[in-house]
């Protein structure tokens, strides 16, 4: 065995005959076969130190800048400069763990700042000190709902990133909870068959703006689910929570999402960060770590983890949540984001994608090429069915540097907006439309 | 502290039967041993527990640890006062009983210690 690689090849077998795999490979069977690496990695055995820069430099040169309109769960958002700057600072990289309160004071109080902007944004009562992602944030809402109300059944709308969908059947599936999901009716949850089906389900999982950039009317969903004493549980995406009413007008119980486009990079897919806030009343459901604010024995202002009794480290397998570890460093930039925007720069870039957003969609349209999926109101994203070949034109796209639209089948494309987006650029898009033959 | 005239389990729950009915609460020595009670999680009325099975937690600043239910019985009521006043288990873990039930298996009872064969012990 080599000191650095824990298994033998027995191991290895005894592991994957458990899991029913026949091999390797077959643990990444959920990438598609054409997006696999069939040949050998060829990493070189050594260099040196300048020579590897000059190699880094050289792989780094073949990567190709987009220009960005494709959201569907990550987006190119503004990162004010200091963000990266600030949150590189030592101190916050090399802080203790925030078990020992003493020696972390600086730790507990930025996740202490994070939580309390999480519930200023959500109008929730608390918040935890953040999530993987949106999705997980999400499973680990239905987990709170099934320890609250006991019962297995839960309803998820159709309309939700089918991302987010996938990890909640995943997490669903080694709880024996059933999920059910609401068909829906010209791209929005359908309402109705909440109030027929809404009778012994733990609760409703919906979300804001929806998979294809709808904003969905959910003013009286609360009502609804509330007389059969399930959970109102709402998956907002973080830059809408400037516009959009808040999960706590909503009367939401639980408010889950991804923060990302709050300041934090887009890297290959993640890692991102997840929001998680509720009402008072369901704080002991809540999964991982939160930062209370309290005096010491002299009276001075200090940070500590509070209700950690409740939490796996403690209650280990009957925790409700076994997930111990936090986006700590992700809740960071959104905190330092958004004390840099303000209030008025978080309502004006949410404006900014908005507008973009509707911009483009008018223009798009003028240009005849494409018809109207769903007639609602939307956010920064929004579906068009192309009367063109969306394989060839997503290619002519990266070809003159563009990242453009998600195809999500039957030709239509899921556009996005952001307020980096000029009109410049949005005006080079359409131009490449009209184009493109 | 150990109140004369009830029924102990040695998970340091108490039981104070009376006819059909038990009375449960947990005793001077597993409130000691939890520290400051601030939650106690109950189960619904009308809910029916098995002999061994948890019927709620108690949540102390240093421990969360579930109750079990010494027999098996059909939660009757519960003291809700509890939920906003859980201190109560600490400053009179005798007065401050958690449920009521109704005993399902009166033979249940003969493995439950006196008073007397009761132990303050972990």
């Amino acid at each position: 065995m080599h000191k650095y690689l824990p298994h033998t090849q027995n191991d290895i077998n005894e592991m994957l005959e458990k899991i029913q795999a026949s091999s390797i490979d077959d643990l990444f069977c959920s990438i598609p076969e054409a997006l696999r690496l069939k040949k050998d990695y060829h990493v070189p055995s050594q260099l040196g130190d300048w020579e590897l820069t000059k190699h880094m430099q050289e792989l780094a040169n073949q990567n190709k800048e987009l220009l960005i309109f494709r959201g569907a769960g990550s987006y190119d958002h503004y990162t004010p400069s200091a963000v990266k700057a600030l949150v590189s600072r030592q101190e916050f990289l090399t802080s203790y763990t925030p078990y020992q309160p003493e020696v972390a004071q600086g730790t507990l109080q930025y996740i202490f700042e994070y939580q309390s902007m999480v519930c200023e944004l959500t109008g929730m009562d608390v918040s935890n000190a953040s999530m993987y992602d949106g999705a997980t944030s999400t499973a680990e809402a239905m987990f709170m709902a099934y320890a609250q109300t006991k019962k297995s059944d839960i309803l998820v709308s159709s309309t939700m990133n089918p991302k987010i969908i996938d990890v909640i059947k995943t997490y669903a599936r080694y709880r024996n909870i059933n999920v059910i999901l609401i068909p829906s009716i010209d791209g929005v949850t359908d309402q109705a068959f909440i109030k027929e089906n809404i009778k012994d389900k733990m609760g409703v999982i919906v979300s804001n703006p929806n998979y294809f950039g709808i904003i969905e009317d959910y003013q009286n969903l609360g009502e609804i689910i509330h007389q059969e004493d399930a959970l109102f549980i709402l998956n907002q995406e973080g830059q809408s929570l400037a516009l959009l009413k808040t999960p706590g007008e909503l009367d939401a119980d639980i408010a889950c999402g991804d923060l990302q486009a709050l300041g934090v990079p887009l890297s290959f897919g993640g890692a991102y960060i997840g929001y998680l806030a509720t009402k008072q009343k369901l704080v002991r459901k809540m999964p991982g770590r939160i930062c209370g604010i309290t005096t010491d024995v002299d009276g001075k202002r200090a940070f500590v983890l509070t209700l950690q009794a409740r939490e796996q480290h403690i209650r280990r397998a009957k925790a409700n949540s076994n997930i111990c570890s936090n986006q700590s460093l992700n809740a960071l930039f959104v905190t330092i984001y958004l004390s840099l925007v303000g209030k008025n720069g978080f309502k004006l870039f949410a404006s900014e994608s908005l507008n973009g957003a509707h911009y483009l969609y008018k223009n798009l349209l003028e240009t005849k090429k494409f018809e109207i999926v769903y007639n609602q109101p939307f956010f920064k994203e929004f579906v068009l069915k192309a009367s063109f070949d969306v394989k060839a034109f997503d290619t002519y796209l990266i070809d003159h540097g563009i990242l453009g639209p998600l195809h999500i089948g039957d030709n239509n494309l899921l556009f996005a907006v952001t307020e980096k987006r000029t009109q410049e650029e949005i005006d080079l898009l359409v131009e490449m439309v009209v184009n493109f033959k | 502290m150990i109140k004369k005239g009830l029924l102990y389990a040695k998970s340091h729950e108490w039981l104070n039967v009376d006819g059909k009915t038990a009375t449960v609460g947990i005793s001077d020595h597993a409130q000691d041993n939890l520290g400051d009670v601030v939650f106690i999680e109950l189960p619904q009325v009308g809910q029916t527990i098995k002999k061994g099975e948890s019927f709620g937690a108690v949540e102390s600043v240093k421990a969360a640890s579930d109750m079990y239910l010494p027999i098996s019985g059909k939660i009757l009521e519960v003291n809700s006062a509890l939920e906003n006043t859980p201190e109560l288990l600490n400053s009179d873990p005798y007065g401050s009983w958690i449920v009521k039930l109704e005993i399902l298996d009166e033979k249940e009872l003969d493995s439950l210690l006196k008073d007397s064969e009761y132990k303050e012990e972990d």
